[in-house]
This record gives structure tokens, C-alpha cells and sequence, in this order.
């Protein structure tokens, strides 16, 4: 079971249905069922029977959740496999020591892969959505994988699952979602052979 | 948060529509009539409808003209956005984008060198879901216009029912089409819709159609009480 966390300002928003549905079908695609949460809700969040976790984006405008990191640090905390997607990395980042700074980018960009990267593939330069007002500084010691002539782009804590991408991977680029699906379907089935 | 809706006068403004009214208050609705036919970017037949359905919807509109070339329509928008903005205090846009990013990008750009919120509610929707829930919700929508193949004369005019349904999802596993009409195959004009007090009824249109491509230019429509 894939945990879908939504950052966006207030839970049930218009903004849910953009952020999170389009990431929701991907895991249904892939086979595996997801359960939603909003993100003031992860303190209690049960994560019995979740193998992997994926914070969804927001607007443009909806940076609330970057005031609000600390109360994501139970899914942090839990040693699942994590994706943060564009405000979701953003959160990835600020919770693990990095920073954020204004800079923008709307529309399809050309990314470069700077290293390996299980999430993205083989290919060197890809073009994926953007959808943010803010970039990230990634925490030391985090490697960043992807660039593009802005920010980075995708970044992966050293040791653990956690990885973070800046670009929408829901439009046009499933496959960074499915790999993680994957993973956390190979990773959930190797902790149960245990 | 009080938001404008670009309603093109189809199926997907005026869903999005319906969505945001129940999350939001809609202060209004923002429409573009393009003099290009083949406007990437505003859906073109019946916009001249949009001031009836507003009045169907009893929600204010604001209207702009463009001549639909590609990105000075963009100045268009951004002046009819502005004017939504300053004089309906509107905090946000709604779109009925699906999953062009196309349009999504033009749209998001505005709505940030605005300083608005940006919501696509439809973005990337099943399109199987949403299809029946715009069925089962009671949308009365008409083809107003197709551009692919095997769409008949016949297509023009027709209601989206649970029968069109079933032959809109025949084309879609056959042809290289999408359910939705997404690419463009086909253009929608909402007649109902659940948020409508009044119902539209057109009284005199004409096909217009060649090759798999036509248009129903509507001449005549009112508004009955439902």
C-alpha cells in the first residue's frame, strides 16, 4: 500500500483532485492500493501495511506546508521508502537540514541527469512538467541526480529511500512513479521474507 | 476564496465549474471569443452561448475578444483576467484543463504574473469517471463541433447520453481518439447542468460539416425554466 500525502493548504481542497488524483492513478496502474492523508493529519497517520510513501504537490501559490514540515517528521521517522514530488521534495528537503529559495518555472523543461538514479532511468536528458515558485537547496551529503538550467531537480538522501523530484513526474513522465511503485513492492516483500 | 471560471461554454469549464462551487465561491466567469477557428488555446464554437448560460447559471461574466493568434491571445486573457481580478475581487482562476499542457502552462504563467491561484480540477481525471459523472450528475451537453474521424454530420447536435457514451467509448478503443475529446476531436456546448436555474434550448442551428470535420453553428437559443 502506497501512502499519498497531501500538502495542500487545507484537507479536501480544490486543489487535492490536480495534486493528488493524477499520482493516484499511477499507483493504480501499477497494481498496488494507495490510502490518502492530508499532510496535519500525519501525526496520527497509520502506516500498518504501507510499504512506501509519496508526498504530492501543490499550487503554484500553496507554500503553507513549507511552515509546517515538522509535522510530516512521523512519516520521516518511519523507515519507509519516500517520494516527495515538487513541494514534496521541497518538504524532503527543509525536514532534513536543506533549504529552499524563490525560483520559478512553469511548463516542460529540459532535465539533465547529473547521476545514477534508479527513479529516472537510463536516459541522460529528458523533458518533464514544472509547476513551482520555489527551489531547493538539497540537505548535505544528499546527491543530487538531476538539474535543469534553474534548480535541481532530483535529489536522494545517500543511504535511505528517500528521494525527492522537482518536476511533476504524474504528467508525462509516470515512469518515475511506477519505478517507485517497484521499488516499494520488491523492498515491502523483502522486509516480509525478513 | 472568490474565483473566476474561463468558461469556454463546454463540457470541462463548466464541470470545473460545478466542482469549485462546491469548495469555493465562484464570484464569476471569464470568457474568451477567439476569431481563430483553430485557437490552441480557447475553444471556439458557441462562445456567443456563454452569456446565456451565465445568465442560465446567474453568474456575472466577463467577456474579451481576440483575434486567436498564437500568444497575442495571451495578452487577451491577461486583460480580461486583470479586469475579473480588480473588479470582482477574485483571488483565483478555475480551468477545465484536462491535459493539455498547452494551455495549463499559458494559464499558470498568467495566473502567477497576476498573483492568483491557478486550479485545474479536471487535471488528468480518469476519463472514464469523468465522463459517467458528467452523464450521471445530469449535464445536458451537445457536440458542437468534431475534427477527426469517424465522427459524422449526425455527431453534431447529439446529446452525450449513456448511449453517445457507449459509441464515444467504441471510438476511443478503435479510432485515435480520446473519450474526453481532449485532442480536439470533438467540442461540447452544456445546455444544463445541475448549477443551471434555467435550462437552454436552442430553436434554429446549421451544421456545417466536411470530412469528418463540422461545426454546429447555433443561430437561435433561449432560456426555459426547469
Amino acid at each position: 500500500m502506497i501512502l499519498l500525502v497531501d500538502l495542500c493548504r487545507e484537507p479536501g481542497s480544490l486543489s487535492r483532485d490536480e495534486f493528488v488524483g493524477p499520482v493516484a492513478r499511477i499507483v493504480e496502474r501499477a497494481g498496488l492500493p494507495w490510502r490518502g492523508i492530508h499532510f496535519a493529519r500525519a501525526g496520527t497517520a497509520d502506516l500498518a501495511g504501507v510499504s512506501g510513501i509519496i508526498l504530492c504537490g501543490t499550487a503554484l501559490q500553496d507554500n503553507l506546508f513549507a511552515e509546517r514540515v515538522d509535522e510530516m517528521a512521523p512519516l520521516f521517522d518511519a523507515g519507509l521508502p519516500v517520494l516527495g514530488i515538487c513541494a514534496g521534495m521541497e518538504a524532503l528537503c527543509i525536514a532534513f537540514g536543506g533549504s529552499i529559495r524563490p525560483a520559478s518555472e512553469i511548463g516542460m523543461t529540459r532535465i539533465r541527469r547529473e547521476a545514477p538514479d534508479p527513479l529516472l532511468g537510463d536516459a541522460g536528458e529528458f523533458d518533464a512538467y514544472e509547476l513551482h515558485s520555489f527551489a531547493c537547496d538539497p540537505p548535505a551529503g544528499w546527491v543530487t541526480t538531476a538539474v535543469s538550467d534553474t534548480c535541481v531537480q532530483a535529489a536522494r538522501h545517500p543511504d535511505l529511500p528517500l528521494s525527492g523530484v522537482m518536476f511533476h513526474p504524474e504528467v508525462r513522465n509516470d515512469q518515475v512513479v511506477e519505478r517507485f511503485c517497484a521499488f516499494c513492492r520488491e523492498s515491502g516483500s523483502a522486509d516480509r521474507r525478513g | 476564496m472568490r474565483l473566476g471560471v474561463l468558461c469556454s461554454g463546454g463540457k470541462d469549464s463548466w464541470y470545473a465549474c460545478h466542482l469549485a462551487m462546491q469548495k469555493e465561491e465562484v464570484a464569476c466567469l471569464v470568457s474568451i471569443r477567439s476569431g481563430n477557428e483553430e485557437s490552441y488555446l480557447f475553444h471556439t464554437p458557441d462562445t456567443h452561448l456563454v452569456p446565456l448560460q451565465a445568465e442560465a447559471a446567474g453568474l456575472p461574466l466577463v467577456t474579451a475578444q481576440t483575434d486567436g493568434i498564437e500568444e497575442r491571445e495571451l495578452d487577451d486573457l491577461v486583460r480580461a483576467v486583470r479586469f475579473a481580478k480588480e473588479n470582482f475581487r477574485i483571488g483565483g482562476i478555475v480551468t477545465g484543463a484536462l491535459e493539455s499542457v498547452y494551455q495549463a502552462t499559458r494559464i499558470q504563467r498568467v495566473c502567477r504574473d497576476l498573483g492568483l491561484w491557478c486550479f485545474n480540477p479536471l487535471w488528468y481525471a480518469d476519463p472514464e469517471q469523468y465522463m459517467q459523472a458528467l452523464v450521471r450528475e445530469g449535464f445536458s451537453a451537445v457536440i458542437s463541433g468534431v475534427a477527426a474521424e469517424p465522427f459524422t454530420a449526425e455527431w453534431l447536435g447529439k446529446r452525450i447520453d449513456e448511449p453517445a457514451l457507449a459509441e464515444l467509448r467504441q471510438f476511443a478503443a478503435r479510432h485515435r481518439i480520446t473519450l474526453t475529446g481532449e485532442g480536439g476531436e470533438y467540442e461540447t456546448l452544456v445546455l444544463d447542468a445541475p448549477l443551471f436555474r434555467k435550462r437552454l434550448v436552442i430553436e434554429d442551428a446549421e451544421r456545417e460539416y466536411n470530412e469528418f470535420r463540422g461545426v454546429l453553428r447555433v443561430k437561435r437559443a433561449r432560456l426555459e425554466a426547469k
